[in-house]
């Protein structure tokens, strides 16, 4: 325990900092990038996944219980979301039997 | 330790990537599964030991399952070729550049952050997080059962043959 609490002392927040945002990136990259509505969710999970971290080190280097338990509740949030969003994409499948999020234009105008 | 923080990334950052670019859904979710295994890692690197193992458990137990679940009852496991136009493609990667350059930027020329030290190794623990869980956060906690039924009943709303 006393080998695990000092490494958040050798590394710098400015890393969880700027992995965090690397990662928020990528995510919003994917979603901009990909048609496939499953693979749309997994970029969203990436950057839901970029703030539980940073939430993480910010509660970690400030010695704050608080954002942990905050992170706890992104978790749960996430699920129902993905819950809910997959049977979105079975519902899609069903009525226009296609995965593609460029169908689902009717919103659009 | 600085080694395994910098090891845990690149195999975050990597996999990312390939979750972006690869196009076989099932090759996706298996990227994402071992980002999110390489993301407890990092949880236990923070001190945060319960955080680790509820992730290992929520997303790679029961979230990307239920991705593999529905992937396999869409019969989508070949690789389709969905894909946008070329300058939605290089539009999309050069805003996701320019994003995460803005964003590094503006962090670091803000304000300094200062860790507060000395540094408490035990509150991470299940123990920890229950106390703050169960006297600080009860009703959020509570609420947050009613937006899981709701969720549930919503999912099989929508998991309804005819509506």
């Amino acid at each position: 325990m006393k080998e695990i609490s000092s490494a958040i002392q050798l590394i710098p927040l400015e890393n969880y900092i700027g992995l965090s945002v690397a990662l928020f990136s990528i995510g919003m990259m994917g979603v901009l990038f990909r048609r496939n509505t499953i693979a749309i969710l997994m970029c969203l999970e990436l950057m839901f996944n970029s703030v539980n971290l940073l939430l993480t080190a910010f509660s970690a280097y400030h010695s704050d219980p608080a954002g942990q338990v905050f992170v706890f509740f992104i978790m749960i949030v996430a699920a129902a979301e993905i819950a809910i969003g997959l049977s979105i994409v079975v519902m899609m499948k069903r009525n226009v039997d296609s995965v593609d999020i460029n169908l689902l234009n009717r919103l659009k105008w | 330790m600085v080694f395994l923080f910098y090891f845990l990334s690149a195999i975050m950052i990597i996999c990312a990537l390939m979750v972006v670019f690869s196009k076989n859904p099932i090759n996706n979710v298996i990227y994402l599964i071992v980002c999110f295994l390489a993301m407890a890692g990092h949880y236990i690197l923070l001190n945060a030991q319960f955080l680790a193992v509820v992730h290992v458990i929520v997303y790679t137990g029961a979230i990307m399952v239920l991705f593999l679940f529905v992937i396999m009852l869409l019969n989508l496991n070949k690789a389709i070729i969905l894909r946008k136009s070329t300058v939605t493609r290089v539009s999309a990667v050069i805003t996701g550049g320019i994003f995460f350059l803005v964003l590094l930027a503006a962090t670091r020329q803000t304000f300094e952050i200062h860790a507060k030290y000395p540094f408490a190794s035990d509150f991470g623990l299940v123990s920890g997080i229950g106390k703050v869980l169960f006297n600080e956060f009860l009703l959020p906690f509570e609420i947050s059962s009613i937006l899981f039924i709701s969720a549930m009943v919503g999912a099989l709303m929508f998991g309804k043959k005819d509506v």
